[in-house]
């Protein structure tokens, strides 16, 4: 039993660490997400250049064979500066979708572009009637010759308007919520048919609303088996939780960190306010939810790779930890700071926002309560 | 004990029905939230029930108020909510108006109730400052008296809508050797005067309804001090007292919880509606049992107040569990609306006409109001003071 990082992992850690302390303050955030394009496209070469976007691929896949721990480790320190690039959706989704399901050809073609920093991926699945149901789908796609032509509509789309490129679900047979003939598919965000309209997220990042209107895609454009998608989309989401789970404890340290610093610092009835024992005892239940979140981030990311039923749970109870965890840690950061903690001046209310919508990412509470359940 | 309505409660009820009916404006009617007001839009409603006389029912018949009984009253706040009319605006009819006319001057009253019944008058509230949040007694801001008036000088802050106030009332200190609370006096600002700027605060869920205020050498008239110099902290508590009575805002909960169940019954899960699920319908049922008990213990309050008791440190019950109840619906309604409580819905300030808003039209802003209402357990005294004064003086502790 041993919980300690890598060398490797370590020195990754601290590449990221110093990046972001260089480059990735608060104000330089609040300038880049206030930017008309809405992230750095510069600072997303730069990770290419420091070897994030290749971290989790294989040597063989021209990455640098690291695993779920080393895409924890980047995820964290992404949390902890509330970074909005697209590592999620382009290295841990994309990329899991084509390391998990993808065919050499596919691979090969297309993992040098993320590893390089030239292509942004965003992951088109969800849609307005599914809610968090992954094989819920009313977009189609129907065979046409050798491929396929698509149809449909998906909604919030995270980091399509950065993106060029989409992984998309689609049903390609069985009625709207079956299991089976759920299909995979790479669309370029530039095909005829495609059709997107963007806006700002609560959190500071940018999504999409992508309508696919008789868009043609070739039979490579298969991730996986036809009909055979909705597995490999259940993991790849469950990779893209685990690392969710790592931004999120990121976001919770530096609230908690903060607020003790406050309510050190603040003084009220002409003590600092931390000396009140009912906001020592908050400040210890935040920090506890946040042991426990760290926990369960460890746990997931360690057995992400089992099989599906091990993963399944593992996932849907991180999920529920942060999700709980996250609310909690982020509304008592804003009480215990009062007023400021109400302010856009403050980062507060952005890792705040922030930790509320990855409930909403992937499922929330309640979604990942019942799948465990069933999983269990 | 008896909770029926009699038949002329019931006959009330059908004409203040039908007046919100037939007079709350429908240009108001297509506005979801006041960060979306023009002045002039938040004004409108004050200005009809003014004219009707029905704008401060809480008052004292001799001052303006309808001689309503409670169950009338009850009444009336029940029927404005279900018809969603905007809020009045407390600062001058809740907060300051009440002060005025217990503690005013013959002459204060008569210059300063018109303009607050009329609406013609906006009021913002100069308590908080950047030191003195929950412990307010600690506030800096320094009144000194010079010939017949006073100079002002120091700082307010989460000063709720300054942007459009024509008067403050503030405390400041008058006497720099005394404790706290028998040093610090209560005024009447005219927020023309010059030395004043108003700067506004945005909030994280990118309104702008808060501001900080700045006073410097703001000359400020003698006969603009309420009540006996030095003898504002009694004054201003009595505003407290009355700001906490007003908070628990159960009439709005309630609409608030059927729009949630509206909300539940669109959205599906697995093609039924997510108020068919039974861990949603539950904390639904949870939150309406709370605000069930609220309800009571608000009508148990004012039933008491009627018999000229209170309102005691009791009220801070109504703060506390008003405050928790409006925050778990909007958390409810946040987490109702699934993926689209992702999308930002710009505020009024920020619009320039080519936003787009996706989603179904109960999602628009549901994240920054879930966001915005976590002020509710911060501002009018936090809830952990409120437990403090619960403690101390309800419990003896």
């Amino acid at each position: 039993m041993d919980f300690s990082f890598s060398e490797e992992q370590t020195l990754l850690r601290n590449t990221v660490q110093s990046f972001l302390q260089d480059k990735y303050d608060f104000d330089t955030r609040r300038k880049i997400v206030a930017s008309d394009e809405g992230f750095r496209r510069d600072y997303w070469q730069q990770f290419a250049e420091l070897g994030l976007l290749a971290a989790p691929f294989s040597e063989e896949m021209g990455g640098l064979g690291g695993g779920p721990i080393d895409t924890m480790i980047i995820m964290e320190e992404f949390g902890r500066h509330l970074v909005v690039e697209p590592f999620l959706e382009t290295v841990v989704l994309a990329g899991g979708f084509l390391r998990e399901g993808g065919s050499p050809a596919q691979q090969e073609e297309l993992i040098p572009g993320i590893i390089g920093g030239e292509n942004i991926w965003a992951f088109a699945y969800a849609e307005p009637q599914g809610r968090y149901n992954l094989a819920d789908l009313k977009t189609t796609a129907k065979k046409d010759g050798d491929g396929f032509v698509l149809n449909g509509y998906k909604c919030v789309v995270l980091a399509a308007p950065w993106a060029d490129k989409l992984v998309v679900t689609a049903r390609t047979s069985g009625g709207q919520r079956d299991r089976d003939g759920v299909t995979v598919f790479i669309v370029d965000k530039g095909a005829d048919g495609v059709s997107t309209r963007d806006y700002p997220t609560v959190d500071g990042r940018r999504a999409s609303e992508i309508t696919f209107e008789n868009v043609k895609v070739g039979a490579d454009a298969v991730i996986g088996e036809v009909d055979k998608g909705l597995a490999l989309v259940e993991k790849v989401t469950d990779q893209a939780i685990a690392a969710l789970s790592a931004e999120a404890i990121g976001g919770m340290k530096e609230l908690n960190e903060a607020t003790v610093e406050y309510c050190k610092t603040r003084k009220q009835f002409g003590v600092p306010i931390g000396k009140f024992q009912v906001l020592q005892h908050r400040m210890v239940d935040m920090f506890m939810a946040y042991e426990q979140s760290v926990s369960m981030t460890y746990m997931v990311n360690l057995k992400v790779e089992e099989e599906e039923a091990e993963r399944k749970k593992a996932a849907s109870g991180a999920k529920v930890q942060i999700g709980k965890a996250g609310r909690f840690v982020g509304q008592q950061a804003v009480q215990l700071h009062g007023g400021m903690g109400m302010t856009d001046e403050l980062s507060v209310g952005h890792y705040f926002k922030r930790l509320t919508m990855i409930d909403t990412q992937f499922g929330n509470v309640d979604h990942h309560l019942k799948r465990y359940s069933s999983a269990a | 004990m008896d909770m029926s309505f009699s038949p002329e409660e019931i006959a009330f009820r059908d004409e203040v029905r039908a007046f919100i009916a037939d007079n709350y404006p429908q240009e108001l009617r297509d506005l979801k939230t006041r960060g979306d007001m023009t002045k002039e839009q938040i004004l409108m409603w004050h200005r009809i029930l003014y004219k009707k006389g029905w704008i401060v029912p809480h008052w004292p018949v001799e001052y303006g108020g309808t001689g309503w009984s409670i169950t009338q009253r009850y009444i009336w706040n029940e029927e404005c909510a279900r018809a969603e009319t905007t809020p009045l605006l407390p600062f001058g009819l809740s907060m300051v108006g009440p002060v005025i006319y217990t503690f005013g001057n013959e002459e204060q009253k008569k210059r300063f109730l018109p303009g607050i019944l009329s609406g013609d008058d906006w009021w913002c509230q100069g308590y908080s400052e950047p030191g003195a949040g929950s412990d307010l007694a600690s506030l800096r801001t320094k009144a000194v008296r010079e010939g017949d008036h006073y100079i002002i000088n120091g700082s307010k802050t989460w000063t709720t809508l300054a942007q459009h106030a024509d008067w403050m009332f503030c405390l400041a200190k008058t006497d720099p050797d005394a404790k706290a609370q028998d040093a610090i006096s209560f005024f009447l600002i005219d927020m023309k005067t010059p030395g004043i700027t108003v700067r506004p605060i945005i909030t994280m869920d990118g309104g702008h309804e808060v501001n900080e205020v700045f006073l410097e050498d703001v000359k400020v008239p003698a006969e603009n001090l309420i009540g006996e110099e030095n003898k504002g902290w009694t004054y201003a508590k009595f505003l407290l007292g009355n700001e906490r009575s007003g908070i628990a805002g159960v009439a709005r909960s309630k609409k608030a919880i059927e729009r949630l169940k509206n909300i539940a019954k669109a959205e599906l899960v697995d093609g039924e509606p997510l108020l068919d699920q039974e861990e949603f319908s539950t904390k639904i049922s949870e939150v309406e049992i709370d605000l069930t008990a609220l309800e009571f213990t608000e009508l148990r309050t004012l039933a008491a107040e009627s018999k000229g008791q209170g309102p005691g440190p009791e009220s801070s019950i109504l703060k506390i569990k008003g405050t928790e109840i409006q925050q778990r619906i909007t958390e409810l309604t946040l987490e109702a609306v699934g993926h689209y409580g992702f999308v930002y819905a710009p505020h009024g300030h920020e619009r320039t006409g080519n936003e787009y808003v996706p989603g179904p039209e109960y999602a628009a802003g549901q994240s920054q109001n879930y966001f915005n209402m976590r002020k509710t357990a911060i501002y009018g005294g936090s809830n952990e003071i409120q437990h403090n004064i619960i403690a101390k003086m309800v419990l003896g502790l």
